[in-house]
Formats: C-alpha cells, structure tokens, sequence
C-alpha cells in the first residue's frame, strides 16, 4: 500500500507539472476568446526541445549548462519536500520548508550564473531583476510558512499541512490562513514569474525577467529550463491546495481535492494573467512588500 | 599545553630565521612557510586532545614583577579555535610562499615572512594565555604583526591608509579591552581563573559591555566593522585569508570569554541575536555593491560575524531559559559557522589572490570571462561561492540550518509574545541568506563568466599549482565538513560545557544534521546525474554568438556591469546605506565633458566616523599652542604637574590625617 501510494507521488511529481502550463495557457485562451493550444502542448515542446538541436554561445562555459541542469535537480528536490496527495510529502523532517527554500535558492544562483554567463546585457537585466525580487519574495515566503508552523506547533511541511492540525487551524485561526494563502499567492506569482510580476508572452526582451535570462538556451537545455519551471509552478500551487484544502480522509478525496485544486490554482493564475497587465518594474516591489506584510500580519495575529 | 608552547616558540623562531635569509626571498618564504606548517603539526594533536576535555597542564612562570604570574594554559574553547588557527595558518603560509614569488625581484620578502608567522604564533599565544596580562600583550602583538602585513604594498595610498584606519580603530579597541579587565580584576589577580565580578554587578555589566565593544572591533560587529573592508582589501591575499577566517574569529572568542567572565548579568542571548541581525543584514547590504572583489568578501565576513553571533545567541537564549535543545542547536550551529566561514571565507580569498595575480585585478569591472583562461581557479571559486551563499550542498548551509532550527523551535514554542520577534529573526535570516546568495552570483557573474572586460582580462593566466593546491585542500573541506558535522556534533560538548559550565545533551543536533548530510548527497547526484544527462541530450550542438536581439557586432562593454547589477537592489536600500554616486553634468551651452564619481566609502566612516574625528581633530587643533617645540617650555609643564601633584597629595594628607 506504502509502495502504491509513494509511485503514485512520485508519477504527480513527474507527470502533472507540464499540465499546469497547458491549463494556465488554455484558460488564457477561453477568457480572450480564442480555442487555444491544447492542453497537453507543454508535453509536446518539452518532446520536440529534447529532440532538438542547440546553438550555444561561444563566450559561454560549463556554467550556461549547469544551469539548466542544477534549476532542474533542485526542482525535482524541492518537489520531493512538499505534501502531495493525502499530505504526506515523500521525505519529510523537522525544518524541511527552510531546506525546500534553500534548494530553491541553489537553483536560482545557477540559472543566473547561466544568464551572465552568455555576456548578453538582456539577459544580465533579466538575471538583475531576479534578483531584486527573489529578496523580497523569500522572507514573504518564510514568514507565511513560519506562520503556518507557528499556528500547528510543528516544524515539517506534512507535519502541518498533513495531518488534521491545519484543518484544526482554520477554525480557530482562519483570518491568519487567509492572510497566509494571499501572500502565498503573490509569492507563486513572483517566483513563477507570471503576471502581473513578469509576463511570460512578451515579445520584448526589455520585459522579461525569467524568459530573458534563459533566451539563449536552446534544445534540450531549453527542454530542461521549462520542465523545471513547470516543477516550480507545481511545488507552489502544491503549497497552496494544502493550505485551503486540507482535506486528508478518506484518501481518494483528499487525492481528487489535491489534483483538481492544483490545477483550479493553474486556472487561477490564468484568470488573473487574463485580468490585468504586468506591473511596471518599479511597482513590484510593493507588491512582494505587501506579500510579506500579509504573512508579518497572520504571524501577528497568531502570536499576539 | 607544551605542544603548543613549542608551536609558538617554532612559529617566532621560524620567523627569526626567515629575516636571517636576509635578501633571498625564496629561503625566507619557504622558511616561513615550513615553520607555519611544523607549528601546526606540533600544535594539532595537543588541540584536538584539549577539544575532546582532555585536562589543560597550565605553564606557568613565576615572572617577579607587578604583572604577577605569566599563566598559559589550553581549554577546550582555546582548543576550538586553535584548530582552524593551524590549519589556515598552515595553506595561507604555503599559499603565500608562491604568491609572493613573482616579487622577489623588487621587494624584501623577509619581512612579510617574519611577520606572517609572528601574527600566527601571537595569535595561538592570545589563545593560550590564561592571564589577563599576558592576553592582552598577545593581543597587541597580533594587531601590530597584521598592521605590518596589511601594509606590505604601502606604495600605494589606499593601502596607508587602510592600515591606518586598522592601527586606530584596533587601539580603541584595545583600550576597552583593557577597561573590561581592569573591571573585572582585583589588584595581583589578573589570572582568567580570578577574574569575576568583584566590584558586584552593575560593574560586571559595563566590564561586559565594554568587553563586546572591545571584542567587536576586532570580530567586525556593525557599527565598529569600518576598518575591516579597508584592511581585508589591502592586505596581500593570504593575509586577507589569515585575517578573515581566523583573526576576526579572536574576536568572538573575546566576547565568549567575556561572557564568561562576568556571567548572566546581561540578557547576552537576545543581545547577541539583536546585534547579529544587524550586522548581517547590513554587511550583506553592503557586500552585494561592491565593485572590489576582496572588499565585497570582507564585508560579506561582517555579514557572517553577524550570522555566528546569532547562531550563539540563540545557544545563550536557550541556556538562560533553560531550553536545552534550543541550547544546543543554537551553540553548535555558531560555533560550527566559525569552521565554516573559516574553510569557506579562506578559499575565496585565496581565490581572490588567484585571480589578482591571474589577471591583475581585483576591480569587477574591469574582469569577466577569467573562466576560460583561469578554469580551475574560477571552478574552485564557484565552489566557494555556493558555500559562503550558504546554500547546500555544501558547508556554509550546515550551520545556518541549525541556526534556523533552533529559532524554529523557539518561534513555534514560546508562549509569551517574543515568539513573534523570533519568527521576524527567521525572516531576516532568510532574507540575508538570499541576498547573500545574489550577491556572489554576481561575484561569479560578473567575475568570472561572459566577456573580458579588460585588456588584463583577456591576457589573463591560470595560477600554478602552489596557489591551486591549498584552494583545493579547503574546497574539498567545505564539500566534505556537511557529511562530518554530524559526527562531530557531539565532540563540541565539551566546549560548550566550557562556555556555558553546563552539560547539554547534543544527540538532537547530530539527528537535526542528518537529513542535511542525506541532502547534500541527494543534491551532488542529482545535479551531476542532471549535467550529464543534460550534456548528453544536447551534445548536437553549434557555437554562435550570443544573441543580441537582431544586433550583430555586440561588444564586451554591452554587458551587464556590476553596478547596473546592483542597482535594482541597491534602491531598495535605507538611503544612508547605498552606493553614493556623485554626477557633475556639463553645465555648457555645447558638449563639454562631464563628471561622474563613485564613492565607495563605508556608510558608517561617511556619516558617523568622519565627521566626529574631524571635529575632535578641531577641537585637538586649538591646543596646539602647547606644543610649540621649546625645550624650556616642556620642562615647565612637567615641573607644574609635579608640583600640582605633590601640592594634591600634600593638601589631601594635611585635610585627611588631623
């Protein structure tokens, strides 16, 4: 039954994230009216990328495939750390969100390593952006997490998002977990680089953050870049559903609640990438500002 | 103990000998560096005997004067700094022997070889001294030693005066030092073992506070860190390395010693997580900016002192609210960040004393693409830099994990309204961590990777094997010391025992370091499985040109540079703290040439220090007209003191004897 239950982990981690991309671009496509690409496209470019010939830069090193290659290990790491399903993550320990955040942190540093390695000033930018957000959006994430484990008393993801104690939470503590849940959203938002931090579609270099720090990798390294990305997506919205549903008996509900809300969360975002326009630069900073102040007030409202 | 009075004795006869060399370079250095090398041999095994609570054999010398005995002894805490002390004494000396080779020619390599391993040997006498005396004679000697060192290529102005700025701000520091154990001492007992709080305990706390202010100079405790970027940049390389693993760490072993002394009169716990947070954050505030290379590792040391003082106050938190898990976390995880940052802040000095003698620059701007022309220093670099970014797989992220835990634990247990402000603590942490984190991608970024920048880039040389070969011992330290720290956990019960006098169990910190030693492999196969992978599945693949969005003749100076790197950052900084870039535009009718300045000066120099001294200076400038260089005037003012003096004396015995 373990053994069932930790394939069937492991096949969502693998399997689900590319879907999340379709059901975001296909419900960007309803709202505009259009039919859209299938949902399944993602599946189809990451094939195509890996068939794929590259062109790589010559001022370029080790470095620019390190990139992809290391963003990809430590999402799949990362996904290893967060509840899946029933709650239950497939390797869980006291402080595993401070890992989960670290590992993510180390795929960071070596996409913009790769970025800066091509010494194209593009993609210098969109690796400087990066990082002027990342600092704001990590002590949002910590805070709402360490919200999160101040209300249930325990130190690991399943611990609190697993068991009945989040559920308990909400009853006593709700207006902190939605406080929580918003910020949380903002930092999906901002760590995915989807609208309205970073506008994934833009066809000026000068727009992007992410898609421009990864604009010369080609091929298989592209292929690599956008499965990992769609693994990132997957452990936020992941993060999320356990939040706002946390639903753990019986297990098929829990499992059917966990799919449908993570991909109603892809529904989301594209709802809200059809609803608005990217931020200016300058204005994201307030935004993950109020990200952070959201979570800094759930944490008060819990200790206070 | 004798072991170590025989490293010192081998450390300043090895010194003597190097100056005997007289003009031959080589002999010195190899001196110096063979003397540096048997010092450790000596001393390690006796200090890894005292870590594990092997009992001290105190040397004493009955010396018959007013100073009383000359006391020398090894605890485990001594033991626990001893043990980086010799080993980074040991690679920098070998390191050194070969980077200072190339000027052999044109400069007296005695003297940088005698000083090298005076300041090595005073350093192990500050941490063997057991009398207050003796500790601050040893103290003295190691600030005077690095002065000379910081200041080997005092040619140059920028170097004076950093020495300087050094030489003043350590005296400052020495003269509180000297207050605190004034305070702490009675009249003939001046022994660590006498020294307490006699005068009772408001006394006790200003001897403590003085100590930390003391203490902080030399650790580099924001606001008294200014002379550090300063110094660290002037220094040669393996100085700088000296200096930053290991000399700043005496200073935290001051404050451990002080706490010691003067006990629990002080809330020392939240005091030492407040200032920590601090530094941290504004070290790393300021490092990600710097156009220096070795100035942006000094200032991110400032950052790290900050991060170790957490980690302790955390430890001394728990042990003040009898917490012993939180205790234990919190000690080790600090007192491991002093290996850490020690192996870590070691190799990328050394790496940045590589890529100087390499390319002849320590001027971010004026580097890049030094990974093609120097591959395995820069290889050896970026693995110090995901080390000191603190992020796994490798060693800097063992210790700031178990800092992180023992505030987790502390922010989700405490019932009384301070759990909050941990919870912030934790926040702060993270955020430091990933502006560490940018700020030495940028290093690498804009270092080593993309285009040369400069023709000294372009003709850039891999460094010889003399320089490689002690990177590469403290490379594999910092990948390795993540699978040892659980091991090792428990051998520290012993220093913490010393520090605290109380036993705590340190089961919980090897079982909290574990999934972090299983993580750190997990990640070194999954990113080496995903590289090759990766490498395979692209191995069709053509060179071109980087993409330049349809522009055909991109040049190197279209890059991204360090400081337009930063500038989305560094607006996000208090004012006071940025970059203050000065801009003169032509004010003429037709094109004339503008102006536009940098000034890297630190935010605290410009805006506290300097004014201050300058105006003491003015205050100073009006008692000039004493020192009007007559003889005969001189001897007035000493004949006048005399007699004030004997007339104060007089009038006092006369008023009080009736």
């Amino acid at each position: 039954m373990i053994a069932v239950e930790i394939v069937a982990k492991i096949v969502i981690v693998l399997a689900l994230p590319p879907l999340l991309l379709g059901v975001i671009a296909r419900t960007k496509a309803r709202v505009a009216g259009r039919v859209g690409p299938p949902l399944l496209q993602p599946y189809y470019d990451i094939a195509k990328l890996v068939r794929k010939h590259s062109v790589v830069s010559s001022t370029t090193t080790w470095m620019f495939l390190a990139g992809p290659a290391v963003g990809l290990a430590a999402a799949l790491i990362g996904a290893l750390l967060i509840p899946i399903g029933d709650g239950r993550a497939l390797w869980s320990f006291d402080g595993d969100f401070i890992a989960l955040a670290y590992v993510l942190g180390l795929a960071r540093f070596f996409t913009m390593a790769a970025a800066l390695d091509t010494g194209s000033a593009f993609e210098g930018m969109g690796a400087a952006r990066e990082a002027t957000f990342a600092c704001l959006a990590e002590p949002a994430f910590i805070l709402g997490v360490m919200a999160l484990a101040r209300a249930t008393g325990s130190l690991s993801l399943s611990a609190f998002l697993g068991s009945a104690s989040i559920a308990h939470i909400w009853a006593t503590a709700g207006a902190s977990i939605v406080l929580v849940a918003a910020g949380l959203l903002v930092v999906l938002l901002a760590e995915n680089c989807r609208i309205p931090v970073d506008d994934p579609t833009t066809h000026l270099e000068l727009t992007m953050i992410h898609e421009v720090m990864v604009l010369d990798h080609g091929g298989p390294m592209f292929g690599a870049v956008l499965y990992g990305a769609a693994i990132k997506l997957f452990i936020f919205a992941a993060l999320l559903v356990r939040i706002l549903i946390p639903i753990h008996d019986p297990a098929w509900l829990a499992w059917a609640a966990f799919v449908l809300g993570v991909l109603a969360v892809a529904v989301v975002v594209g709802l809200i990438e059809s609803a608005m326009a990217r931020l200016r630069m300058p204005h994201v900073p307030a935004l993950l500002m109020s990200a952070c102040l959201l979570c800094a007030l759930a944490v008060v409202l819990l200790v206070r | 103990m004798t072991a170590c009075a025989i490293a010192i004795g081998v450390l300043f006869g090895s010194g003597a000998l190097a100056l005997l060399a007289g003009r031959n370079g080589r002999a010195a250095s190899a001196i110096s560096a063979v003397g540096a090398v048997a010092a450790a041999a000596i001393a390690l095994p006796s200090a890894i005997a005292s870590l594990g609570g092997a009992p001290s054999d105190d040397l004493v010398v009955n010396w018959a004067a007013p100073l009383g005995d000359v006391r020398f002894g090894i605890d485990s805490l001594s033991a626990f700094f001893i043990v980086p002390l010799m080993v980074l004494g040991a690679i920098c000396a070998i390191y050194g022997a070969f980077y200072l080779d190339d000027q052999r020619e044109r400069r007296w390599l005695a003297a940088p070889a005698c000083f090298y391993n005076l300041l090595v040997g005073s350093m192990l006498a500050v941490l063997v001294a057991r009398d207050a005396v003796v500790f601050v004679m040893a103290w003295e000697a190691m600030t005077l030693t690095s002065y000379v060192l910081v200041t080997f290529d005092h040619a140059e102005a920028d170097v004076r005066r950093a020495g300087w700025v050094y030489l003043v701000a350590s005296h400052l520091g020495v003269a509180c030092i000297l207050s605190t154990f004034v305070l702490l001492g009675h009249v003939g007992g001046y022994d660590f073992a006498d020294l307490g709080s006699p005068h009772g305990a408001g006394i006790a706390a200003v001897a403590g506070v003085l100590g930390l202010v003391g203490f902080g100079v030399k650790a580099g405790i924001v606001p008294l860190h200014v002379w550090l970027p300063e110094a660290h940049a002037a220094a040669p390389s393996h100085v700088s390395a000296l200096m930053s693993a290991v000399m700043i760490k005496l200073g935290i072993y001051g404050v451990l010693r002080t706490i010691a002394f003067v006990g629990p009169v002080l809330p020392w716990g939240a005091l030492l997580v407040g200032i920590g947070i601090v530094g941290a954050l504004v070290g790393i505030g300021l490092a990600f900016y710097q156009r220096d290379f070795k100035r942006a590792l000094a200032y991110s040391s400032v950052e790290n002192i900050g991060v170790v003082l957490i980690g302790l106050g955390i430890g001394l938190w728990g042990v003040e609210n009898a917490h012993p898990i939180v205790a234990a976390l919190g000690l080790c995880g600090g007192l491991f960040h002093i290996w850490n940052h020690a192996v870590m802040k070691g190799l990328m000095f050394l790496g940045a004393g590589s890529l100087l003698h390499g390319a002849g620059t320590r001027d971010l701007g004026q580097m890049g693409g030094l990974m093609k022309r120097m591959p395995r220093t820069s290889a050896l670099l970026v693995l110090g830099t995901v080390a000191i970014a603190a992020l796994p797989p490798l060693n800097g992220f063992t210790s700031e994990w178990l800092m992180y835990l023992g505030l987790a634990r502390v922010g989700t247990e405490a019932n009384a309204g301070g759990g909050m402000w941990v919870i912030f603590a934790v926040a702060a942490l993270a955020t430091v961590g990933v502006i560490a984190a940018l700020c030495f991608v940028r290093l690498v970024g804009l270092g080593l990777l993309g285009q040369p920048r400069s023709p000294a880039a372009e003709h850039a040389h891999e460094s010889g094997r003399g320089l490689l070969f002690p990177m590469l011992a403290l490379a594999l330290a910092a990948i390795g010391l993540p699978f040892l720290l659980p091991v090792l956990a428990g051998a520290l019960e012993p220093v913490i025992r010393t520090l605290t006098g109380r036993s705590f169990d340190l089961g919980a910190v090897g079982e909290a370091l574990v999934p972090i030693t299983i993580l750190s492999g997990v990640i070194w196969a999954g990113a080496i499985a995903a590289f090759l992978v990766v490498r395979r599945l692209s191995r069709r693949r053509r060179a071109a040109a980087t993409w330049g969005c349809g522009y055909t003749v991109p040049s190197a100076r279209m890059q991204y540079t360090g400081a337009s790197f930063a500038e989305g950052l560094n607006r996000l900084l208090p004012k006071v703290m940025r970059e203050r870039i000065v801009v003169q535009p032509s004010t003429e009718l037709f094109p004339a040439p503008g102006q536009l300045s940098a000034d890297r000066e630190d935010p605290f120099t410009r805006a506290a220090y300097e004014p201050f001294v300058d105006r003491a200076a003015r205050r100073a400038g009006q008692l000039r007209w004493m020192q009007a260089g007559q003889l005969h005037l001189y001897v007035l003012f000493i004949v006048a003191a005399i007699v004030v003096a004997v007339a104060v004396v007089s009038i006092r015995d006369w008023w009080v004897l009736p």
